[in-house]
């Protein structure tokens, strides 16, 4: 009987336990939101950084085109994240029906189609490609990859030309009306190079999206690119994207 | 969404160059045009075309001078476009367009002309009074040699000076085509025949140009028009502009042949949003009627007014032609979704920073431009007369 512990002790023990793991720190440090990485702790070339995508999980739910807007004042009408629906008559494979209305923000509302077709969503954002044709294109080399493999502008340099606009093949890019320079996704650098994930990734109800580190051994983006037909989008450009997307389907583009 | 059609990336429904951006391909390809045609007469030894030739240079810089301006415009922050020069991003198609620009401009066009005009420039700094005797003593730099042998350096150099000249005119426009040639995202852009076609379009329109100020010039003077020269003129222009007609039909046949993944998109769009401005406009109106109208002037012997009326129609539609090739290829090219599902379409502004006022004022500018660079730097033969006789030319 002496043996066994007591309600209390257990519960003594459990708390002690939790209040001296990192996790709890971890946990309440993002509960504030405070850093989780102090920022000159950060390696940048410790990193190399990307996203995966499972085409299966994602709902059309649009919250992580919400959480994006709210966290990066992502001026109305622009998207750096989007989600968009694919109907794919089997009949005719190579004229895929696509929306995506107001990005979809609110989600979708349902279309009664004929159902001999597949249909699936299917998120973009920019493909923070390794070999990017919009950096290449920058005149002033305002816009540039970060050595940790993002993608960024440099909003104080841009001259507002719009040739990264037209350079980028996925559509990832726009002018920001109410600054005139050029904006898109940042892969949330501000919250990454704090140990936190994105804000899309975040939002996700169903783990669709996940921020990815290539250079990091224990991410579970290499069992992810091991055990799965994985693919980018527009392979034959050559750009080196980085959004590993999951079985996805010929038609997507 | 208003004004799409099938699907458009979210971003990519609103056009991110405007009309400005057309004028930008359309004033460099007549500033090379209209040298490459100068250049006929100072390099080529083409002696028919000599009146044209400081006409032809002067419409060059008037056009030169204003290439600028519609990019200013455009930029959404003008002021740090210095940084061009500065910072120039090297793997960037467009960050040499600054250096392409002054080269030509300080290297090539103000140095030949000016080396041309330097006994004229040296003769008006003795003969006028006033505030221009001032002007033109500033533009003799300080030298007032005009002895032969001193011309004869003049001459040489200037030489010299466009025979640089000739492939830096291509360089302008070529890299002007390479800008767009050179985006691999856009398919309507992408191909190694764009600087090719900039090149002979922009001299087709350059020609175009010449001829119609050279009538209105000696029109508005009083004077004779010389039908050799027009004649000459005519004959390069038709030349030119079925190379260029040639080279823009083997992309456009190499294009439906080969029906890459976005030819359906592409094929849709030329017989729909840009059926009017490419092919109605583009290839007939303002290709293949001008050059049937000048073709016929070489089997068949008309007056000589009907000469200069079919050869001013002729270049009017050229002009309008080429302008709608530059239409075609900017506004073209945003026109359709980079996912090859659907199409967009676009509004031009009528009083907006980038509008079409904006887009007239700029085109008319080099008009009262090149009046000013006649008033000062007369291109005719007769302009010293008093001071003394003129120059054997």
């Amino acid at each position: 009987m002496n043996n066994e512990a007591t309600r209390r002790e257990v519960l003594k023990d459990t708390g002690k336990f939790i209040l001296l793991s990192g996790a709890a720190r971890v946990a309440l440090q993002t509960m504030r939101g405070e850093p989780v990485v102090e920022p000159d702790k950060y390696k940048m070339a410790e990193h190399w950084w990307g996203m995966t995508i499972d085409i299966d999980k994602c709902i059309g739910c649009g919250n992580c085109v919400k959480a994006c807007a709210a966290e990066n004042d992502v001026p109305e009408g622009f998207f750096r994240t989007w989600v968009e629906r694919y109907y794919v008559p089997d009949a005719d494979l190579d004229s895929p029906q696509v929306d995506s209305p107001n990005g979809g923000f609110n989600g979708f509302p349902e279309i009664n189609r004929p159902v001999n077709a597949k249909t699936f969503f299917v998120p973009k954002l920019c493909n923070h490609c390794a070999h990017s044709p919009c950096v290449q294109a920058c005149p002033v080399g305002a816009t540039f990859e970060s050595p940790d493999g993002v993608v960024l502008v440099d909003q104080k340099y841009c001259i507002g030309c719009r040739y990264c606009v037209q350079a980028c093949p996925y559509g990832c890019r726009y002018l920001d009306p109410r600054k005139n320079v050029v904006d898109k996704c940042t892969l949330c650098y501000h919250r990454i190079t704090k140990g936190l994930t994105t804000a899309c990734a975040e939002a996700c109800p169903t783990g669709a999206r996940k921020l990815a580190d290539l250079k990091n051994p224990n991410d579970p983006v290499h069992e992810f690119l091991r055990d799965n037909h994985v693919e980018v989008l527009k392979p034959h450009l050559a750009t080196g994207a980085k959004v590993f997307y999951k079985d996805m389907d010929e038609a997507v583009r | 969404m208003p004004g799409v059609e099938g699907f458009m990336y979210p971003n990519e429904v609103e056009l991110q160059w405007s009309i400005l951006i057309v004028l930008y391909p359309y004033i460099t390809g007549l500033v090379a045009g209209a040298f490459i045609l100068a250049s006929l007469a100072r390099v080529f030894n083409v002696k028919e075309v000599q009146p044209t030739y400081r006409l032809a240079l002067l419409t060059a810089l008037a056009f030169l001078l204003v290439a600028p301006l519609p990019l200013q415009l455009h930029l959404g922050h003008p002021e740090r476009s210095f940084e061009m020069y500065l910072t120039p991003h090297r793997t960037s198609a467009m960050a040499m367009f600054g250096f392409v620009y002054l080269w030509y401009l300080l290297v090539v066009l103000l140095m030949e002309i000016w080396l041309d005009y330097r006994k004229d420039i040296v003769l008006f700094s003795q003969s006028e009074t006033g505030f221009k005797k001032s002007f033109y003593k500033i533009l003799t730099l300080g030298s007032k040699n005009i002895s032969p042998r001193s011309l004869r350096i003049d001459d040489r150099v200037g030489w010299i000076v466009t025979v640089v000249g000739i492939p830096s005119a291509f360089l302008l426009h070529g890299y002007v085509g390479f800008i767009f040639g050179s985006v691999k995202a856009n398919p309507w852009w992408n191909t190694p025949l764009m600087p090719v076609v900039f090149i002979f379009s922009a001299m087709v329109s350059g020609i175009a140009a010449v001829l119609l100020v050279y009538q209105i010039v000696n029109r508005t003077r009083g004077q004779k028009i010389d039908m050799l020269c027009l004649d000459t003129i005519a004959k390069y222009f038709l030349y030119v502009f079925l190379i260029d007609f040639s080279l823009e039909m083997l992309d456009l046949v190499h294009r439906i042949y080969e029906a890459d993944e976005s030819f359906r998109t592409l094929n849709f769009m030329v017989h729909t949003r840009l059926y009017f401005s490419q092919v109605i406009l583009q290839i007939y109106l303002g290709t293949l009627l001008p050059i049937a109208m000048v073709a016929l002037t070489q089997f068949v012997k008309f007056r000589e007014r009907t000469r200069r009326v079919i050869y001013s129609i002729a270049a009017s539609l050229a002009l309008i032609g080429i302008f709608a090739m530059r239409w075609n290829v900017v506004i073209g090219g945003q026109l359709f979704s980079k996912s090859f599902l659907g199409y967009t379409t676009y509004k031009v502004g009528l009083v907006s920073r980038e509008g079409l006022l904006s887009a007239i004022a700029l085109m008319l500018l080099p008009i009262p431009i090149l009046w000013v660079l006649l008033k000062l730097l007369p291109p005719w033969e007769e302009r010293h007369q008093e001071v003394s006789p003129a120059p054997a030319r």
